[in-house]
């Protein structure tokens, strides 16, 4: 088991210490400076502006990049859906899937238009290749920078005195989808490739097998899919059970490198955030901040699931390897976790090993991650998700010490406040308001007792199924305890719904904000400022975050995953 | 607002074209310098005909062949899945059982020396491998059936044995499709095996 511990340490290390290079490069795209990269991707970006008609010098208030990101969302949502819906008559089909049925298609394309990726289908047997490439991957990377584009508006925001625009929502688009997400996913998918992950456009193999059975292998373009998978917090899976799947994740060292992917961009961004705002100690802060409610879970999942279950214990098998029911021996109990963790906090959601049979309190992990969904958080969401607590902590702080609360220089008053408690109090409603309509539901249409209707799991953990399910849609992660039977008319239109909400609402209200501040001027600091970028700050943020973002979970908690463990003896 | 659907529908057309051709520059490089990996790591016979993927498990039932992991999707390669079993679910902690039973009565050990990897469903039910001492514990079985001496079989294990990467990532394990055709190709491949491959083809 120790040896667990070294690669669990060893990976988020190597995270960390890349993400300082990557934030540098990040900044210098945004802020229009030279990279090395220049030669090959700038060309790409004048030539995706100018078809777009976008001219780059163009500026927009926040009302403005409001629109236009909505406006190209609700497009390539339409795109998107009708492409899924008629795949079978289009090309790229080897395998001859048929068309995506209406309802679970708006599920499916609402999940992916707002970077969730939750699944409630199966990529073997659910979509074309066509599908795959030209829906999947390409929404997985106009989402992600869809997300990128609006954390960079509201950076400029912040930082910006008596600004009134936020940049060119195109042109940040443009920026993060070519020019930060394909250069970092060509390079990831390289590696996959070389790593086993199939790129191919024929269909299923047929092998006969040692024993003379007939066995149909499905593939595809799946290293494509796989990097942009993980690089843009997307999590959407090629097949079914994503990168537990060894054709989605055939080695250790695949495993490593997707773990890095994970949390690569997002840590990269709060560097990102010191030097747009020229503040680079107030980075190392909400780094920090971060770090302190990341690592702690961390430790806590690796050593629930290094444990093992102890009904399985009873039994006398030798567990000694930990929980191991749908995990996979390469890469062992501690890197699942890791990757139970970290997918989670962040708004990834692709899994590595199946969390519906996660330990009872290793399968809370996940669910705290996503309670937060700031704690590194999406690319872009997550970190505006972080930003929100900030303000509230820089109030709480204010209110303590009986000063006007000032961020940056910049007075937060009343109307900002209202901003942020939007953003803030949107996310425990959109699930725990929904949890409580399914149980109903589920409680007076299905046979309780008798059947378990859409639930694969009795009792206590049948609960934290639906919890799991709308914690996942609310926080746009897309993981899921996939023993629930989702692809209904109730969960699809449910589900679809909160992903919808819960994506733009959390986006356009900080924007909004961000605006707000951004036209404020901004007062020079004196000794009696509120000083965000102290230690003191931090505690309190951390603070901030854990009793206002986890104390209203605390029944939830209780009736799912902590029942459930209490049972387990 | 005219303005802002044109702009909309200019991207998302021009950055799918785009996105497409990033798939195509992938599977050209993936079929010139990695053929094997991009159409799927796959193990060929003599005259062409495909045996597998060394990357997924396959099923083995009869006595002379080590077993993979238990497989919730019955090894169906082109509709993967897990148990999605919570830890408590009788239903799951039935299976469990099970399985403890049949090990212990057809390899005649006790349960104490099984891996629980042998007794729990993998991720995507496709895991390649089994754990050195999930092998181990078969060995015997392989052997006496084969009516070969069970340390020519071990020593096949552990030729077989892959260790960490860089000592750390992952864990050291046996790719069970790749041991069994060793076996088949030391010890020769069982009888009724090779008959119902003859009919399949």
């Amino acid at each position: 088991m120790g040896t667990e511990y070294v690669a669990v340490a060893f990976t988020i290390l190597f995270t960390i210490a890349t993400s300082g290079l990557l934030g540098l490069y990040m900044t210098k795209v945004f802020t229009g400076k030279r990279t090395f990269l220049d030669p090959v991707f700038v060309p790409i970006e004048r030539l995706v502006l100018r078809v777009t008609g976008v001219d780059p010098d163009e500026q927009q208030d926040w009302k403005q990049y409001s629109v236009s990101l909505l406006i190209s969302n609700v497009v390539m949502w339409l795109a998107t859906w009708t492409i899924v819906t008629l795949q079978q008559y289009l090309p790229l089909n080897p395998d001859g899937i048929g068309n995506m049925e209406p309802g679970l298609a708006f599920n499916t394309i609402s999940s992916f238009t707002t970077n969730t990726n939750l699944q409630h289908y199966s990529g073997e047997t659910g979509l074309s290749y066509f599908s795959q490439m030209f829906v999947i991957s390409f929404l997985q990377f106009v989402t992600a920078a869809t997300g990128v584009a609006a954390a960079v508006a509201i950076i400029r925001g912040l930082a910006g005195n008596r600004l009134t625009q936020l940049g060119n929502f195109y042109v940040d688009l443009t920026r993060a989808t070519f020019r930060l997400f394909l250069p970092l996913a060509l390079f990831v998918s390289v590696l996959m490739i070389w790593q086993g992950v199939p790129m191919t456009f024929q269909g299923a193999a047929t092998a006969t097998t040692v024993e003379g059975a007939e066995q149909k292998i499905a593939r595809g373009v799946t290293a494509g899919v796989v990097s942009i998978k993980q690089l843009g917090t997307n999590g959407g899976g090629y097949f079914g059970p994503n990168s537990t799947h060894p054709f989605e994740n055939p080695t250790p060292l695949s495993n490593f490198i997707q773990t890095w992917c994970i949390t690569i961009i997002p840590m990269s961004m709060v560097v990102m955030l010191g030097y747009m705002v020229g503040r680079r100690k107030l980075a190392v802060v909400i780094f920090a901040t971060m770090l302190a409610i990341y690592l702690p879970m961390v430790v806590f999942g690796v050593a629930q699931e290094a444990g093992g279950n102890p009904a399985i214990s009873a039994m006398g098998v030798d567990q000694s390897t930990g929980s191991m029911e749908g995990k996979e021996v390469r890469f062992g109990a501690g890197m699942s976790a890791l990757w139970a963790v970290t997918t989670t906090v962040t708004s990834n959601g692709s899994v590595n090993a199946m969390h519906d049979s996660l330990t009872p309190l290793g399968g809370l992990m996940p669910l705290i991650g996503m309670w937060l969904n700031n704690i590194f958080g999406g690319v872009g969401v997550g970190f505006i998700n972080m930003l929100i607590f900030v303000i509230v902590a820089v109030f709480v702080a204010g209110m303590m010490i009986g000063r006007t609360p000032e961020f940056l220089g910049k007075k937060v008053e009343a109307k900002e406040m209202k901003l942020a408690s939007l953003a803030l109090l949107w996310h425990p409603l959109a699930i725990l308001i929904p949890t409580a309509i399914a149980c109903y539901v589920w409680a007076t249409t299905a046979d309780p007792g008798g059947t378990l209707g859409w639930l694969k799991n009795p009792g206590s953990h049948g609960f934290s199924e639906m919890l799991y399910e709308f914690t996942s849609s609310a926080a746009n992660n897309g993981s899921g305890f996939e023993g629930l039977g989702d692809n209904t008319l109730f969960w699809n239109v449910s589900t679809g719904l909160v992903m919808l909400f819960s994506r733009y609402i959390p986006i356009i209200a900080p924007l909004a904000l961000a605006g707000m501040l951004a036209a404020k001027p901004a007062s020079p600091e004196t000794a009696g400022s509120l000083r965000a970028d102290s230690a003191t700050f931090g505690f309190t943020l951390w603070a901030v975050i854990v009793v206002l973002g986890l104390l209203m979970f605390m029944p939830v908690a209780v009736l799912g995953p902590i029942a459930e463990h209490l049972a387990l003896k | 607002m005219s303005k802002h659907i044109r702009q909309a529908i200019a991207f998302t057309v021009v950055s799918m074209v785009l996105v497409g051709l990033y798939h195509v520059v992938l599977w050209g490089f993936a079929s010139a310098v990695f053929p094997s990996q991009a159409e799927g790591s796959l193990i060929r016979r003599a005259d062409g005909t495909v045996i597998g993927s060394r990357l997924i498990a396959q099923k083995f039932e009869r006595p002379e062949y080590f077993r993979p992991r238990p497989s919730a999707a019955d090894y169906n390669a082109a509709s993967t899945s897990g148990s999605n079993y919570g830890p408590s679910n009788p239903d799951h902690l039935k299976a469990v059982r099970e399985r403890i039973d049949a090990i212990v009565k057809e390899d005649g050990v006790q349960a104490s020396q099984i891996p629980s990897e042998m007794v729990t469903a993998s991720g995507a039910g496709m895991d390649p491998h089994v754990p050195p001492a999930a092998a181990d514990l078969q060995a015997a079985r392989v052997a006496a059936t084969r009516k070969v001496d069970a340390s020519r079989v071990r020593a096949l294990i552990a030729e077989h044995t892959e260790t960490p990467t860089l000592g750390v990532l992952g864990r050291a394990r046996v790719n069970v499709l790749e041991l069994n055709l060793a076996l088949d190709q030391a010890f020769g491949t069982p009888v009724a095996a090779q008959e119902k491959n003859a009919n399949a083809r």
